[in-house]
């Protein structure tokens, strides 16, 4: 009752609130006037009389204030005053304005984008209905999501506490709509994969388990909204039309709803097919293959009333049952599950510590701009502190003028914030469009949301709390008579002051950051000299699936011996070779070998995991891998005659002991193929550019047909001239093969540096902001106290101080933060460094390049910074000076 | 200029917090504007009490805020246009708890302040 009555005369106020005004003065001077009248009444003059009342009733002023302020609703008028009084001040120093706005543009800026993406990629849950209970399951130790089909159909039909479970797999395939064929990114899904995430269809419909019936038994698609949107242009009539992939006819089955991208937040297939069609898709199939597990993930919704914990322990049991069943195929069967949406800890781990660790760097950009704004607004209310004491002095609170300034730099703090909220959305909104790869249909969905606007707002307001109170301690300290008397110049503080903690604490983190950036700089640059195992310098990769014009099996191999021929005819052209996926692409095939003398092939018995590469003779050539000893393959290593292998030292050193023992010895495959060793070349990289010398073998591709394909030109040529032989060669042999073309280095930058692009770039735009804070920040701290001792310099001018001297009063402090402050960030720099080896390539601080960089940097940001305040200490008029004040 | 130094001879201060139970007791009487309170709690008083004229508004003012009194424009009686109080249901109980209050501190004030040494 009594709230509603508040609340009433509140919202009273402030919607009528000059009505109210003028009611409560009229009420005011009736008072008057009847008091007048009685006086009047009472013997008195008219005029006397109400001179009379009027000092009878008091002070107006106050009593009106007074009685407005028990109306209720003060607060807000007091805010409105003082929000008209800041923008009346803040009108006045526009340069101040300005520097505040943007600086907090920026760091808040920052934040928001490097929030915007950790929400959109790992807190914001999978676009999926009941998405808590979606987990993906993950094998063995080393956290591996991929399974062999047959597998995930044992896991599937014997678990119990799932309510079922779906797989899928990624692939490149021909689509061919009657217009031209595309190459384009499938998501090959098992039959239940809609049901088992709970999709309802927006047009047509999806397939079910049911459609499976054996190998190529359904062939559908179901198209996602965007791509029915780009590509069919929201044709409701493409529901029923059978297209070509792969040269084989297909069903458009139906349309996916729009928020529904697949499962995986970071890459949004072209289109889903059953994986029951895998060979027709890819050429080939897996899915009789225990001991192949191609199967990219396996995912389903625990059953109501299931903990993550009883799942695990019921897949386990089910594992120990299958590693029994198959000990020649099956071995650590233990699992533990995982949020489908990055794919795994394998790739979620590294995401969610590479964007914490960037987290926490923007925050400390955001705390060094508070510092920086904290003590330009102690400068300011230093400089203000004769118009504090004269408001003190007339009679002003304490409270009402920290208010004031609270008011001030809430309202700066505010537009930095809209400011920056207003770029990091257009940013993020880019960044959602941007594809980073060429060669995989990556997306990165980090459109803003409510959370990220909420999180502009509560850091502008913390921040514009946090540097409006560095000031406070100042203003409660003033003593309006010292003021008055004595002016504000008087007190020059020797003694540290929060100010200057502030500036080193800013200047450390800035130092940490260009610490890093210039870390991550060399490890990047160091990336691209690194001794690969081959050159990818004048080579150009052609990456096709042969399967996608209808080559697989013996006819891609003869496909691929003819292309080679073609390509290598191409003027200019050195060399040209094939494999079916070159080294650090992503994805890579894996295998076991054995040595010779093993003869119970189960997983426990295994003497080396190996990367392994089907290749063409001429590969070697191509790639610029050097042979160290023995012969290379030829086109006669074919199926008539033994099997061969070309294998790194790595290999030879971790099968037979040495080299030199390698050539010509066996080994077998996990089939029991023996294999005899040709030739051994150098080692190289082959899945990231951080890892030990892994084991690698080269076998011929004639011996094992893929259609995956991988052509490699070495040439002179320019690129692109290049690229336009090149396709038309190809387009010569077939018209119908969609190729890719790029140059080799274009490869590695979008598959194994893109990690450490992503890293420097992140931290190079830090560090160029900490940088930039830094220099405002000294700039701040040098202008500010040349002005403040403009007259001491004039004298010391006077009395012929040398202009060293002069530099040296005026800057000396400083100088002297400065050093400090970079000192400190170094070591801190050199310490955070030790984290970053984890992405970039041979990251590490210790490196004189880096360290003289780092000093460089911070020297000619305080040479930057204090510029203009040495030029006005020298360019002190000591005459001018004293006559004027 | 304290309020002090103003004390008449027979007048009295008033005491913090006492000024909003006067206004109440002045309104329950009949419906008045802000000088008629003046004016009637200076007669009921004796003209004992001293209240600065324009101290009234504030008290006046957070009294209608509260909903213990209610205000209406009208006429005084020469015809001046003038804001009315009067007593709200809620004022009505709020002066009645009131004035038990004060009845009870008031007796045992007065019972403390005239204790003689041998009722001791």
């Amino acid at each position: 009752m009594k709230f509603l009555a508040y609340f009433r005369s509140l919202t009273t106020k402030f919607f009528h609130r000059s009505e109210v005004m003028d009611e409560t003065e009229e009420e005011l001077r009736a008072h008057i006037q009847l008091r007048a009248d009685d006086l009047e009444r009472s013997g008195l003059p008219r005029a006397e009389a109400e001179r009379r009342a009027r000092i009878e009733f008091g002070s107006y002023e106050k009593f009106r204030e007074d009685s407005h302020a028990a109306l209720g609703g003060q607060s807000i008028e007091t805010f409105l005053q003082d929000l008209r009084f800041t923008l009346r001040v803040l009108r006045k120093s526009p340069g101040f304005v300005f520097a505040a706005v943007a600086t907090l543009a920026l760091a808040i800026g920052a934040n928001s984008v490097v929030f915007g993406v950790m929400n959109a990629l790992v807190l914001r849950p999978l676009n999926v209905p009941q998405s808590q209970s979606l987990y993906a399951i993950q094998r063995g130790h080393f956290n591996s999501i991929t399974e062999s089909y047959p597998d995930y159909l044992d896991l599937r039909d014997r678990n119990r506490t799932f309510d079922s479970m779906a797989a899928y797999d990624l692939a490149a395939a021909g689509l061919d709509t009657g217009k031209e064929i595309t190459s384009a990114w499938v998501q090959e899904v098992s039959g239940n994969y809609f049901d088992v995430l709970r999709i309802q269809p927006f047009l047509g419909r999806f397939f079910h388990r049911s459609d499976e019936r054996g190998p190529n038994s359904a062939p559908y698609i179901v198209l996602p909204w965007a791509y029915w949107h780009t590509h069919f242009q929201n044709d409701r009539g493409v529901v029923g039309r059978i297209v070509q992939l792969n040269k084989h006819p297909f069903t458009i089955l139906g349309v996916a709803p729009q928020g529904f991208r697949g499962n995986l937040s970071f890459l949004s297939p072209d289109f889903w097919v059953p994986i029951v069609n895998q060979e027709q898709v890819e050429g080939a199939s897996t899915l009789n293959q225990r001991g192949n597990r191609g199967i990219f993930m396996v995912l389903g919704h625990l059953k109501a009333g299931v903990t993550p914990a009883q799942a695990t322990a019921d897949l386990n049991s089910v594992g120990a049952g299958l590693e029994k069943s198959y000990p020649k195929d099956d071995a650590f069967m233990t699992f533990t599950l995982t949020r489908p949406g990055l794919a795994g800890d394998w790739f979620g781990g590294p995401l969610k510590n590479f964007l914490t660790g960037i987290m926490l760097l923007a925050g400390l950009i955001l705390l060094a701009a508070c510092a920086n704004l904290g003590s330009l607004f102690a400068a300011r209310a230093a400089d203000r502190s004769r118009e504090v004491a004269l408001r003190l002095a007339l009679g002003s609170s304490r409270k009402r003028i920290l208010r004031q300034l609270f008011t001030e730099a809430v309202l700066i703090s505010l537009a930095g914030g809209a400011l920056g909220l207003a770029g990091s959305v257009v940013l993020l909104r880019a960044l959602s469009t941007w594809q980073p790869f060429q060669t995989a249909p990556l997306l990165v969905p980090v459109t803003p949301d409510a959370k990220v606007y909420a999180l502009a707002v509560v850091l502008a307001l913390l921040s514009g709390l946090l540097f409006g109170a560095v000031p406070v301690r100042q203003v409660l300290r003033t003593d309006p008579y010292q003021i008055v008397k004595a002016g504000s110049g008087a007190r020059l503080g020797r003694k540290i002051t929060v100010r200057d903690l502030l500036l080193v604490v800013q200047i450390a983190i800035c130092a940490v950051l260009v610490t890093s950036s210039f870390v991550a700089l060399r490890g990047l640059k160091r990336s691209l000299d690194i001794h690969f195992g081959f050159d990818p310098r004048n080579a150009m990769l052609v990456s096709t699936d042969l399967s996608m014009a209808g080559y697989s099996g013996e006819k891609a191999t003869s496909m691929q011996k003819r292309l080679i021929e073609a390509l290598e005819a191409i003027p200019g052209v050195q060399a040209a070779g094939s494999v079916d996926r070159p080294p650090l692409h992503y994805g890579a095939n894996i295998d076991t070998v054995f040595t010779d003398k093993t003869t119970d092939l189960r997983p426990a018995n295994v003497a080396a995991e190996t990367k392994l590469y089907n290749v063409s003779p001429e590969y070697f050539a191509a790639a610029g891998t050097a042979l160290l000893a023995g012969r290379s393959l030829t086109w006669h290593d074919d199926h008539n005659a033994p099997f061969v292998a070309i294998v790194n030292q790595q290999f030879a050193k971790k099968l037979f002991g040495s080299v030199s023992s390698a050539v010509g010895g066996y080994f077998k495959r996990p089939d029991g193929t023996r294999t005899q060793v040709v030739g051994i070349v150098e080692d190289g990289k082959y899945g990231s550019l951080t890892e030990d010398p892994q084991p690698a073998m080269f076998i011929p591709v004639i011996q094992s047909p893929t259609s995956l394909t991988t052509l490699i030109v070495r040439s002179n040529r320019d690129p692109q001239q290049l690229t336009a032989g090149i396709t038309r060669t190809v387009h010569d042999l077939d018209a119908g093969l969609p190729i890719t073309i790029y140059t080799w280095n274009q490869e590695l930058n979008d598959a194994a540096r893109f990690a450490s692009r992503i890293a420097t770039m992140s931290l190079g735009v830090l560090g160029l902001m900490g940088a930039m804070l830094s220099i405002t920040g000294i700039f701040g701290m040098a202008a500010y106290s040349v002005s403040k001792r403009l007259r001491e310099l004039g004298i010391r001018i006077a009395l012929g101080a040398q202009r060293s001297e002069v530099l040296q009063t005026a800057l000396g402090r400083a100088c002297k933060l400065l050093a400090i402050g970079s000192a400190a960030g170094l070591m801190l720099g050199i310490l955070a460094s030790r984290v970053l080896a984890y992405i970039v390539y041979q990251a590490t601080p210790r490196d004189p390049l880096v360290l003289t960089g780092v000093v460089f940097t911070m020297l000619l940001i305080g040479l930057f910074a204090t510029w203009i305040p040495a030029r006005r200490a020298l360019s002190i008029d000591p005459l001018k000076l004293l006559r004027e004040d | 200029m304290t309020d002090q130094a103003r004390l008449l001879p027979g007048t009295a201060q008033l005491l913090p917090g006492t000024l909003d139970l006067l206004v109440l007791k002045a309104v329950s009487l009949g419906p008045l504007h802000g000088y008629g309170v003046l004016l009637r709690i200076g007669q009921i008083s004796g003209q004992a009490l001293l209240i600065e004229q324009g101290a009234l508004y504030p008290a006046l003012f957070r009294l209608v805020r509260q909903g213990l009194l209610q205000a209406s424009w009208g006429t005084s009686d020469n015809n001046r246009r003038a804001k009315f109080y009067e007593l709200t249901a809620t004022g009505r109980n709020r002066l009645r708890e009131e004035t038990e209050g004060w009845t009870r501190l008031a007796d045992a004030m007065t019972a403390v302040l005239t204790a003689r040494e041998e009722e001791v």
